[in-house]
């Protein structure tokens, strides 16, 4: 029985011992089995964010400033794009048509000259400022900037809050 | 010695097909008559061992309990059945769902199953507010009962997001401002939301991990705003995911109480 144990602890004799065998292939076992569900766990997670979107591109380009009437919104990216196109005398600036109460989507109305939330009544003037109703901030601005062909971009992946004082930044206005 | 007279065709006839094999092979035993044996066909029967073989008088005890939980059992296999019918004429893309679910009033046979389905899961939600109430002033979630009224309380907001969900496929007004306005609630989450606390946290360097098109509210929708991926989502887990958790979770709530001896029992 002692000469069995002293050759069981000389695995160099005859091949690996069961004992030394367990010993190693139960941790090995387990870490693979561990980082193949951990894996399985993340891949499953990732999938849920979709690679592909079937919606409006986040930035586009809306045209020559030559198009835009001074002291006007322009409606026709709203439908499209969920942005107002307003041209002040000095600059223009592109609002966000989402209302900051609960993320409906505002109108303009021109013969009262500010923008009316259909669903709780949040007011907004022009400039995108709150007034009445329950909206807590005035509208978001999207980035605007001049493309290289002289056309207008709109970028709504980048976002300038008032209320941040972000509205000072250049990006949120464009001087022509 | 006269002879029997023939017995009744309809006697033959039954006993004629009792002995066959086909129905041996599916009635292995005869109508039971003792107790024992009594207890045995419904404990051993695959669908009938999931109900109690004997009960106390106390389950039947209308005024203590209200039956609300029975009720909403009841409820959510209606929901499942009309539910289950709805499929066969419902598409979940924007370019469908509204018009079949008016086509499933007009145009469908019998034309009345989507308001069942609907008018099902408003009774859900009030008979199991009602239960929850019940358990509460019976007081039925004294320990040792605590961790079952836990199951309760997830089963509830299980019925609530089954509700949530399925407000959305029809693709109406109400629906599509309903879901945007809740699930705007997601951008706000603490680290998973884009406009939560602690998102800038998740920055490499200039780079926003946690922006518009990354935070836990564009994996709840599968967009960036309710579109069609939010209808399929919702479609999917309101036919199949919520259903799913909820049946394994009310496993666990019934079991719970049998385990103790049945409905309103003692402590």
């Amino acid at each position: 029985m002692v000469e069995d144990k002293e050759a069981a602890a000389k695995p160099e004799v005859e091949g690996v011992s069961r004992r030394a065998f367990m010993k190693w292939s139960l941790p090995v076992g387990w870490v693979a089995f561990s980082a193949a569900a951990a894996s399985s766990l993340v891949a499953t997670a990732r999938s849920l964010f979709p690679n592909v979107l079937f919606e409006p591109p986040q930035s586009f380009k809306a045209g020559f400033p030559s198009e835009y009437n001074v002291g006007e919104v322009d409606v026709r990216w709203k439908d499209g794009f969920g942005v107002w196109i307003v041209r002040e005398p000095q600059e223009f600036y592109a609002l966000i048509a989402v209302c900051t109460h609960l993320g409906c989507s505002p109108n303009w109305l021109p013969a009262e000259n500010k923008f009316k939330c259909p669903c709780h009544g949040s007011g907004f003037y022009k400039s995108g400022v709150n007034f009445e109703g329950p909206a807590p901030r005035p509208l978001e601005r999207a980035r605007i900037v001049l493309a290289d062909d002289g056309q207008i971009l709109v970028d709504k992946s980048l976002k300038f809050q008032k209320e941040k004082g972000e509205w000072e930044n250049p990006e949120s206005f464009l001087k022509v | 010695m006269a002879t029997k007279p023939p017995e009744p065709f309809l006697t033959r006839t039954w006993d004629y097909i009792t002995d066959t094999q086909i129905w041996k092979s599916i009635f292995r035993h005869g109508m039971p008559s003792t107790s024992r044996n009594r207890a045995l066909a419904v404990m051993t029967n695959v669908f009938l061992h999931l109900h109690p073989v004997k009960i106390r008088k106390s389950g039947v005890r209308l005024k203590f309990t209200w039956c609300m939980g029975g009720l909403t059992f009841f409820l959510f296999l209606v929901e499942t059945f009309t539910g289950l019918l709805l499929m066969f004429y419902y598409r979940p893309t924007v370019a469908f769902a509204y018009m079949d679910i008016v086509d499933l009033a007009e145009q469908v046979p019998l034309g009345i199953m989507r308001e069942l389905h609907r008018w099902g899961g408003h009774a859900m939600v009030i008979s199991v507010w009602l239960h929850m109430f019940r358990v509460f002033m019976t007081g039925s979630y004294k320990p040792p009962r605590e961790f079952n009224w836990n199951v309760g309380v997830i089963l509830l907001v299980l019925t609530l997001l089954l509700s949530f969900t399925g407000y959305l496929l029809p693709w109406d007004q109400l629906a599509v401002w309903a879901i945007t306005v809740g699930s705007n609630m997601a951008r706000a989450t603490p680290l998973l939301g884009h406009e939560g606390p602690g998102s800038q946290l998740l920055a490499l360097g200039d780079v926003k991990m946690v922006h518009a098109g990354s935070d836990a509210r564009f994996a709840l929708l599968g967009g960036r705003f309710v579109g069609e991926g939010a209808l399929l989502r919702f479609y999917v887990l309101h036919c199949v995911g919520i259903p799913l958790v909820a049946g394994i979770l009310m496993a666990v709530h019934f079991w719970r109480v049998r385990k103790d001896g049945g409905i309103s029992g003692p402590v």
